[in-house]
């Protein structure tokens, strides 16, 4: 009998590539990258088996630090590329990784698409609201009022926010984090790659060059607690320092509210829980914005369906057993004629 | 051709006026309304003509707009064949019979009827309303408009409804009969008969079905109107005879199916699964719809958002190790340029078919030119060489498509495979190959660990090697940033930059040496004039040169497939003439590009009309260059 011996656990290093990190020292794409060398170990990922594809951008130039599979492609297209590498080879865990310019501007067509058609891969958006790479321009989620070198008086474009416009993509697993919350990370990777289909993850990603601090208002120590409620599957939307905020459905209106336990008769019991499932609840969780209400973190939904690849082998396979295409037969099908 | 000649001349078995051709090829073309079925009944007539082993070739024209609004010029849609007793080689020139179905058919093509020529009009169309739409003032009938012709008025209309009425079809359903009582003429006409036609109307809809009876009757009705008396002097029946064909099994094939079969071809001989990703457009769609039926052969169909995610879609499934394959025309693959230059630097195979179409922007979608040469060879940032085919006919797209997987599997190269608007839709017989005719090539990946460098190379083809992601042992990086020689890792390096840009430019230079040598179609290797083409305006010239050998003239035709990297010998073979003119359907793009490599004196017979070259013109043009 064949005695199995288990391959060695694999320690996040073991997920970092030879090539010196190059991004700005303090920039968030730091701790992203660390959290996912650990998620990938401690999901027992394989190396051999894992594809990292990326467009173009600060961001974008993770695949060369991971010691995986990676294509760094071109600016806005990784999903598409992706989708090559999936359909070839459904085996493969695809990862792709951009930045909001990336996925949400020159890509934004190619998000739409990968999002729809449920393509079983992950897609990690690193938001810092701003182009790292070509100097500090202001990108589609920068806010209005933004100022950078094309805005010089500040931004006048309205900004989209990823997660909305990934449920709006019938995405069917959207999930958000920050760059310095590497076990909230790792737990929303985990997820994001159990689930097949199309996985979104944000991540809020401090540009310490051109952006710095604009997440600061919910990122920072003093006040996450107030400002960033982490949503778990069937539990109760409780968050704030003593535990004893919560969020219901406002009375007489169809929106969320956020109110304290103990105060104006509010229980415990008025408090909702979280359904991943649940799309509606999904897009009033997206969109809640500091300082009336806290940025909700975690798997805010997740509703599989089947996913594009599998559905295309599943044709294929079905063809190849009616009978595997014959090359002479092909060329002799309809109408032929000898001449002798 | 006979249509002219002495009606008397020879009897047919049962009474009706029978001859041989006394030319060696006729040319037909019908038009009518994009709604009149003409490229149906186009089709079956090539159908019908293959089958009695007459030589053939087709060009279909089809209007822009899908419904254009009945009856007018702009809705018109014509089919021309030419075919004959030898081998044809174009759709030919001025037709010597032409079928309008409608007025406005009759407006667009009765200048291009050869003098003489028989004109074939469905006067029940001739209705004061439709010679308004088509922008006749008076009834060209009446005026002498086509006094250079022979006309024949035969109330198609009429016939197909009296034809049809005991079946159970609408007024609307009967008339669409009119294309099938045109065809029964038609038959009748160059003695084919209607038994494929009736098969392919029963199968299509139901032998049961009121419309296939209907449908059929109409065909047999428009085949007995040219038996009975009802037929003046005018028509005659002529039978073409048949061509000697080589031994062997034939079929009809246009240029799409057979550059879709070439390509599952290639992937079969070199054993690999093909994974195509395209965005519709015209002409090039017939492609994605024929491959999207082959599943059975392994072949994944994605139909991407755009012509760029198509072209990226491609290149990831290349790199993950099956054959990516995209395919577009004219504004697609100016989308796809920043993909391919991806290809270019990661040293990835990906094939790019272009079936060009005619004009800048969106120019002219359904009539057919060659200007995408530039695009294709020098169409690029960066110096970014890569290999380009073009193929010469509608067979010949199979062999074309074969070499490109081939190529780009053995270089780790894109390869772009030229075809066009008319080659994509003209049918000609084809001589089937068989499989165990083709030398597999098989493709190798990397699996060895021990020495692996993402940029090392094959030092007779300077490939770099092809690593599928998922083989133990070999991670590593790739991207569109300049790598460094051999390890690939990112190289900002100024002499790693030239030596990149050198080693590129090698690898495909060095191709030249495992493409065939340039030959020359027809003529000597040196005189006094060569014809340079390339592409599908290889029938016309080649038709012209012999002509013009024919009566003596010092003239070669030299057809070049092998764009880029050019054959090694070429330069020194055109250098062997005294003249070398180039013919094509652009504004000078392989006359400047083959200019830009010698210094001979190089002169164009350019044409941009949307329509192929013609026999005329190229004869035309040799004669203004040697005399006799
Ligand atoms: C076709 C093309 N257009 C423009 C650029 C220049 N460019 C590179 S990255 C980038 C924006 C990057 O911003 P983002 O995606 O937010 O990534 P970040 O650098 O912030 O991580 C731009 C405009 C390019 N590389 N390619
Ligand atoms: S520019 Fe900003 S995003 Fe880019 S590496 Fe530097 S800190 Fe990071
Ligand atoms: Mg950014």
């Amino acid at each position: 009998m064949n005695v199995q011996v288990e391959p060695a656990k694999l320690k996040a290093k073991d997920f970092a590539s030879d090539q010196e990190v190059r991004w700005c020292p303090g920039c968030g794409d730091y701790a992203i990258l660390k959290a996912v060398q650990m998620a990938l170990a401690n999901m027992g990922a394989e190396p051999d088996n894992t594809v990292f594809v990326s467009g173009i951008g600060c961001a974008s130039r993770f695949p060369y630090y991971m010691a995986t599979y990676g294509f760094h492609t071109i600016h806005g297209r990784a999903p598409a590329v992706a989708s090559g590498v999936k359909l070839a080879n459904p085996d493969l865990d695809v990862w792709i990784v951009s930045g909001d310019g990336d996925a949400l501007s020159i890509g934004g067509n190619h998000l739409l698409h990968v999002l729809r058609r449920n393509m079983d891969v992950q897609f990690l958006l690193f938001n810092n609201e701003i182009y790292g790479l070509t100097k500090g321009q202001y990108s589609p989620t920068s806010q209005i009022g933004q100022k950078s070198p094309s805005t010089p008086q500040g931004s006048v474009d309205a900004p989209i926010d990823a997660c909305t416009f990934a449920l709006g993509c019938n995405a069917r697993f959207i999930a958000r984090g920050i760059d310095i919350q590497a076990k909230d990370l790792g737990y929303v990777f985990t997820r994001a790659r159990d689930h097949k289909g199309a996985s979104f993850v944000e991540i809020i990603q401090n540009c310490i060059v051109f952006n710095d601090d604009a997440f600061a208002h919910f990122t920072e120590k003093k006040v996450a607690k107030e400002t960033q409620i982490h949503v778990v599957h069937e539990e109760k939307l409780i968050y704030g320092a003593d535990s004893n905020k919560g969020l219901r459905i406002k009375p007489g209106a169809f929106e969320l509210e956020a109110v304290t336990i103990g105060e104006n008769g509010i229980t415990e019991d008025d408090i909702l829980v979280h359904d991943e499932t649940n799309k509606v609840l999904a897009s009033l969780l997206i969109a809640m914005k500091p300082p009336t209400m806290p940025v909700a973190l975690g798997v805010i939904y997740c509703d599989s369906a089947p996913s594009y690849e599998q559905a295309v082998k599943d044709q294929i396979e079905g063809a190849k057993a009616k009978g595997l295409g014959d090359m002479d037969a092909l060329l002799r099908s309809g109408n032929t004629w000898t001449v002798s | 051709m006979n249509l002219q000649t002495d009606p008397s001349k020879g009897d047919g078995a049962d009474g009706t006026q029978m001859s041989e051709a006394d030319t060696d090829s006729i040319v037909v073309r019908f038009a009518g309304d994009s709604g009149d079925g003409v490229q149906l009944l186009g089709g079956q007539f090539s159908q019908a003509t293959a089958l009695d082993l007459n030589s053939l070739a087709t060009f279909p024209d089809f209007p822009a707009e899908i419904r254009a609004p009945i009856g007018t010029t702009y809705g018109v849609s014509a089919f021309q064949i030419k075919f004959g007793s030898r081998m044809i080689k174009t759709s030919g020139d001025l037709p010597d019979v032409l079928v309008a179905l409608n007025p406005a058919a009759l407006k667009v093509n009765y200048k291009d009827v050869r003098t003489g020529g028989l004109i074939i009009v469905d006067s029940g169309s001739f209705t004061e309303r439709n010679l308004k739409k088509a922008g006749f003032n008076v009834d060209p009938r009446e005026d002498g408009t086509l006094g250079e012709h022979r006309t024949i008025e035969i109330d198609i209309s009429a016939l197909t409804l009296e034809a049809t009425k005991q079946f159970d079809v609408t007024q609307k359903e009967a008339l669409r009969g009119k294309n099938m009582w045109t065809l029964g003429l038609i038959y009748w006409m160059y003695d084919r008969t209607t038994d494929a036609t009736e098969k392919f109307v029963a199968g299509k809809f139901g032998a049961e079905s009121p419309v296939a009876q209907a449908n059929i009757a109409a065909l047999k009705a428009g085949h007995a109107y040219g038996e009975t008396a009802e037929v003046s002097g005018d028509i005659q029946q002529t039978r073409v005879a048949e061509v000697e064909f080589a031994p062997g099994e034939y079929r009809l094939v246009t240029g799409a199916e057979a550059l879709s079969w070439g390509l599952v071809a290639g992937c079969e001989l070199a054993g690999i699964d093909m994974t195509f990703c395209s965005y519709p457009i015209t002409p090039s769609s017939p492609i994605l719809h024929i491959l999207s039926r082959l599943k059975n052969f392994g072949v994944t169909t994605f139909q991407a958002e755009d012509e760029i995610a198509a072209a990226c879609s491609a290149i990831g499934a290349s790199y993950a190790g099956n054959m990516g394959i995209t395919a577009s025309s004219g504004p697609g693959i100016a989308l796809k340029t920043e993909a391919i230059g991806l290809a270019i630097s990661t040293e990835l195979p990906l094939i790019i078919v272009d079936t060009q179409r005619a004009g800048p922007s969106t120019g002219l979608p359904t009539k057919t030119e060659q200007s995408d040469l530039f695009l294709t060879v020098w169409g690029r940032n960066g110096d970014a060489p890569m290999v380009v085919l073009s193929a010469r006919s509608p067979g010949d797209c199979f062999e074309t498509a074969i070499e490109a997987v081939r190529l780009a599997t053995k270089y780790m190269t894109p390869v772009f495979v030229l075809s066009d608007g008319y080659i994509a839709n003209a049918a000609e017989p084809w001589m089937i190959p068989s499989m165990s005719d083709y030398e597999p090539f098989p493709v190798s990946y990397r699996s060895e660990v021990e020495g692996f460098q993402p940029f090392s190379r094959n030092e007779e083809t300077l490939a770099r090697p092809w690593v599928k992601p998922g083989t133990p042992g070999l991670t590593h990086r790739i991207g569109g940033i300049e790598k460094a020689d051999g390890s690939g890792n990112i190289s900002y390096d100024p002499e790693n930059h030239q030596r990149m840009t050198d080693l590129r430019n090698d690898k495909i230079a060095n191709i030249a040496k495992d493409i065939p040598a340039q030959a020359v179609e027809l003529g000597n290797d040196s005189g006094k004039l060569a014809v340079v083409g390339w592409g599908s305006t290889y029938g016309p010239i080649n038709r012209a040169v012999a002509n013009m050998r024919d009566v003596g003239l010092d003239v070669a035709h030299i057809h070049i497939r092998n764009l880029w990297p050019l054959p090694e010998n070429l330069i020194d073979l055109l250098g062997k003439y005294d003249m070398v003119l180039v013919a094509e359907m652009n504004n000078g793009q392989m006359l400047t590009f083959l200019r830009s490599q010698t210094r001979q004196d190089i002169d164009g017979h350019l044409k941009v009309t949307g329509q192929p070259l013609t026999i005329k013109e190229v004869e035309d043009a040799i004669r203004a260059r040697v005399q006799g």
